[in-house]
Parts: structure tokens; C-alpha cells; sequence
């Protein structure tokens, strides 16, 4: 299941013809402790690069972007009762939420494993 | 992504941040650094929660040496000149303040808006002042512009100031600095420490027992190490301290204070001594008493909020469909587990128990007035 990422720190794993969105490890490391995770409700569509879900830290609030367009079909209920899921497990049980892929070649522009290494590296 | 700064009040990239004595030390033990009233500061060490729980539970250190610290002192041959001169811009009794103590209160313009709040020392031979970091150069032009020429204003920027907050805090001091156990909430007093002398304050802006101590740039470091090598011990950052003073009910400048506030409305009349109040004699003395006795058209709030998403500073708040104030701070209390928040509500909304929303990104959080602070003050007030 090939997995890519975006500049935001956004990741995408794609199988088949949908897809999981959450955010990755080095995200949920500057957010520091998570508080609440508000998710997009099932049927919104997204548009890549627009506003997708917020997360809460005990800080501040921070947007989550659409890594791609496509149609949200499941919000990960877990997190309701447990946001800290993802300071835990950011890129596995503290995934958001499930969307169709509305174009495939919306994905051709984000970066893989390797790629989102080096420019985690750069930062 | 995008990570919204904590702090955003002045546009920062035109300025020079400062840096502070220990800023090396910061960076060893692993801080996040972030401009903060002009300098890099730590905003956190291992986390905010971590932090926020360990000064709940045992002791932290806080490094708060952005800001002022400024001394008042009168000419000899009249010793009670520079606290006479204070009082003409605070609504605080400065003149009958006995040596070691400490009194908060708040530099007022002549509408009675609030322009710094801060804390005043008899330190014996002079006053000290303690003010926030980032009003501290217009707090210094103010007072040098209302003061008599002959009261002296020295700032003493080549002191540190940290912050040793938490019920262990004490008994660690003790066994550190003998004596200084001995000091109770809001009083003072000079130490020998490091072949030199400190000053410490058994007060701070957490709610927990605590001191602050002042000490010279040259020797901070090495206190630093000392007191973090007790294990009762670990350094925090600004976030715990800003989640703990949200919930100890502390207004903090610049959010939950401003110019466009003032005493009452702020819910500080405890700041307002009686003998003043009829006195008079000091900036903004009458707007601030006109709503002392008619009563503010807004008041500060406590406001605890239903489910878990924090309403931070700038959410609406509203009674029904009326919009009826906004929050100042908010966030989510570790201790609470649960959002709290500070909100300026119209006066009719303010009274304890009042169901309120707050409105954040389109969602509506049922909220309702509490009062402060949320999570008890453990000050030590003596045996």
C-alpha cells in the first residue's frame, strides 16, 4: 500500500480507490500534547489543499489540510475518546478520517517515504 | 498543516530577538525556543502537559527573566517620596506597604484603562517592581514621565528572574538557601547566595506554593543547576506556565488585560484598597470608580466548557442568539481535563452558573460561568 506525503506534514496511504489521511509523527512532535481532533463529517468533500479537520493542542489550534479531493467517508471515532492517538500512534490507530480519491493525479505531486525524510532532514 | 504561534501580538520578524542569561542552559536541557516579549524563550522542555502535571505535583523551574525589573528609590532626605509618587499611578496603598512585602497591582492611564499589571516590593531602602516583559520599556517611560524627577528609576536588566513553583518548592529552597522556608505568600527577602546576594519572592503566577528569585546574570546559571539536579526538580516552559496560570484564574497582560480594560470590569477590585478608593489621588481614579460604584458594563469570567475542544482568545460568546462577550484565553486544563477559558461578558451574564456558548469555527460549546480560580491557590500562608 504506497503511502505519500505533503509539504503540511499531512500523510495519504491509497488502497485502491480510497484512501486514509492523518498526520505524521514529526506533526504531532511541534503540536506537543493533543487535545481534541475535530474531523470532517462523513459525505464532506474536500478539495486538495483546503481546510480538512483542526487539531487542538494545548497550545493552539492548527489546520489539517485535504492531501488530495475527493469525498469523506469515515472520521476515526477513537479519537474522540482518546485525541492523544495521535502523539502516540500519529501514523497508524491515530489516523482522521477515510475519503474517496476524486482525481489519481493529485497524488503524482506529493512526496514518498523517502522524499518527506529528506525534507523533514531540511527543515 | 499550519502551527499558529502561541503568542502573535507584535509583528516579530522586524525586531531583534534578545536573548536571555540563560538561553544556553535552555537549549542544553532541550527547550523549544520561541520569541516571546522580544527574546527567544522556552516554551517547553518534554511537553506542556508533562510540565504543567510536575509543577502541580512536585516542583518546576521557570525562567521569567524577560521581564522589568525596576527599582524606585527616594531621595534621602525623604524617605517616603517614591512610594507617595507611585501611588499618584496605581489604585494600591504603597505608602503604608511594610518592609518584605509585596502587593500586586496595576498601572493605570487617567480613563482607568490598564496599563501593565505588575507586583511592588518594600524592599526597605527602595521599591521594587516587577513588570511584564513585554510593556516593561513603556512602563519605564511612563513612570520616568509621571515620577518626580528626584525618585530614581533603575532597571535592573542584568538580573535574572526564575520561577521555583510547586508544593515541593519549600522544603527544596530550605535545604538550598536556609531561611528562605521561612517566608510566607507575598513576602521578601534578601539571601546570601554564591558568595553574593539574592532576592526571593515566596509568590509566582502559577497558583502552587513558590518563590521567585532574583539573581545576578553571572551566578544564574549555576542556580540553575543546582536546583534542577534535585530530582524533585525539572525545568518548564512558558506553556505550563501559561495552562497553569489559566487555571489558577491569574489575568494575564496583553489577553485577559489591556488598555480597553480596567480594574473593575477586570474583576481585580481586591487591587482597589479602600483608602484609595476615597483618597483618590491617582490616574483614572474616577472612571475606575464610577464603575466600582455603578457597577462594569462587562466583567471578566470564568468560563468551563462542555466536551473537549478548548474556545481560545477571540471566540464569540453569546446568551441565546445575542452576542454577549469573548474570550480573552482559553485552552484545555490538564488538571480539569476539560476546556476552561477567561471571557469579558456583558455584566447581566456574569453572575455564577449563567449558561453561556461559545462559539468556535462554527460550532456552538455550551459554556457556564465559574468561578475562579478553577483549580484551588495552595499558597502558604504560615503554619
Amino acid at each position: 500500500m504506497p503511502r505519500y506525503f505533503t509539504d503540511e506534514h499531512e500523510w495519504i496511504d491509497v488502497e485502491g480507490e480510497s484512501a486514509t489521511v492523518g498526520i505524521t509523527d514529526y506533526a504531532q512532535e511541534q503540536l506537543g500534547d493533543i487535545v481534541f481532533v475535530e474531523l470532517p463529517s462523513v459525505g464532506t468533500m474536500l478539495d486538495k489543499g483546503g481546510d480538512a479537520a483542526v487539531v487542538e493542542s494545548v497550545k493552539a489550534a492548527s489546520d489539517v489540510y485535504a492531501p488530495i479531493s475527493g469525498e469523506v467517508t469515515e472520521g476515526n471515532e477513537a479519537l474522540e475518546e482518546e485525541p492523544a492517538l495521535v502523539n502516540s500512534s500519529p501514523e497508524e490507530d491515530g489516523w482522521f478520517f477515510r475519503m474517496t480519491i476524486g482525481d489519481k493525479a493529485e497524488l503524482e505531486g506529493l512526496m514518498d517515504d523517502k522524499g518527506y525524510k529528506a525534507f523533514v532532514e531540511a527543515l | 498543516m499550519s502551527d499558529q504561534p502561541i503568542e502573535e501580538d507584535e509583528p516579530l520578524e522586524a525586531i531583534e530577538l534578545g536573548k536571555l542569561p540563560l538561553d544556553a542552559w535552555h537549549r542544553d536541557h532541550g527547550a523549544r525556543m520561541v520569541p516571546f516579549a522580544g527574546y527567544e524563550m522556552p516554551i517547553q522542555y518534554e511537553g506542556i502537559v508533562a510540565e504543567h502535571e510536575w509543577t502541580r505535583s512536585s516542583a518546576s523551574l521557570f525562567d521569567v527573566s524577560h521581564m522589568g525589573q525596576l527599582a524606585l528609590r527616594s531621595p534621602e532626605n525623604d524617605p517616603e517620596l517614591a512610594a507617595r509618587e507611585l501611588e499618584r499611578l496605581l489604585p494600591g496603598l504603597i505608602t503604608s506597604l511594610k518592609p518584605n512585602k509585596m502587593r500586586y497591582s496595576m498601572l493605570l492611564t487617567e480613563e482607568g484603562g490598564v496599563i501593565d499589571d505588575l507586583m511592588v516590593t518594600n524592599v526597605g531602602p527602595h521599591l521594587a517592581l516587577v513588570v511584564n516583559g513585554a510593556c516593561k520599556w513603556d512602563d519605564i517611560a511612563h513612570l520616568r514621565e509621571h515620577l518626580a524627577d528626584e525618585v530614581t528609576l533603575t532597571h535592573y536588566d542584568d538580573f535574572a528572574l526564575l520561577a521555583l513553583q510547586g508544593p515541593e518548592a519549600g522544603d527544596i529552597l530550605e535545604e538550598l538557601i536556609p531561611g528562605t522556608g521561612a517566608l510566607t505568600f507575598m513576602t521578601a527577602d534578601l539571601f546570601e547566595y554564591d558568595d553574593g546576594h539574592i532576592w526571593v519572592s515566596r509568590a509566582g503566577y502559577t497558583g502552587e506554593d513558590g518563590f521567585e528569585i532574583s539573581v545576578h546574570e553571572g551566578s544564574v546559571a549555576k542556580l540553575a543547576d543546582v536546583l534542577t539536579s534535585d530530582d524533585r526538580v525539572k525545568p518548564a516552559g512558558l506553556g505550563a506556565r501559561d495552562s497553569l496560570r489559566l487555571e489558577a484564574g491569574l489575568p494575564l497582560y496583553g489577553h485577559d488585560l489591556t488598555l480597553e480594560t480596567d480594574p473593575v470590569s477586570a474583576d481585580l477590585t481586591f487591587a482597589l484598597s479602600k483608602k484609595r478608593r476615597e483618597g483618590g489621588g491617582y490616574l483614572g481614579h474616577g472612571p475606575v470608580m464610577e464603575a466600582f460604584n455603578n457597577g462594569p458594563a462587562a466583567k471578566r469570567v470564568g468560563l468551563k466548557i462542555e466536551g473537549r475542544m478548548p474556545a481560545r482568545e477571540g471566540a464569540d460568546v453569546f446568551a441565546g442568539d445575542t452576542k454577549v462577550g469573548v474570550v480573552t484565553s482559553g485552552g484545555f486544563s490538564p488538571t480539569l481535563g476539560q476546556p476552561i477559558a477567561m471571557a469579558y461578558v456583558d455584566a447581566a451574564y456574569a453572575e455564577e452558573g449563567t449558561e453561556l456558548i461559545c462559539q468556535v469555527r462554527k460550532k456552538s460549546l455550551p459554556a457556564t460561568v465559574t468561578s475562579m480560580p478553577f483549580v484551588a491557590h495552595k499558597y502558604f500562608r504560615g503554619n
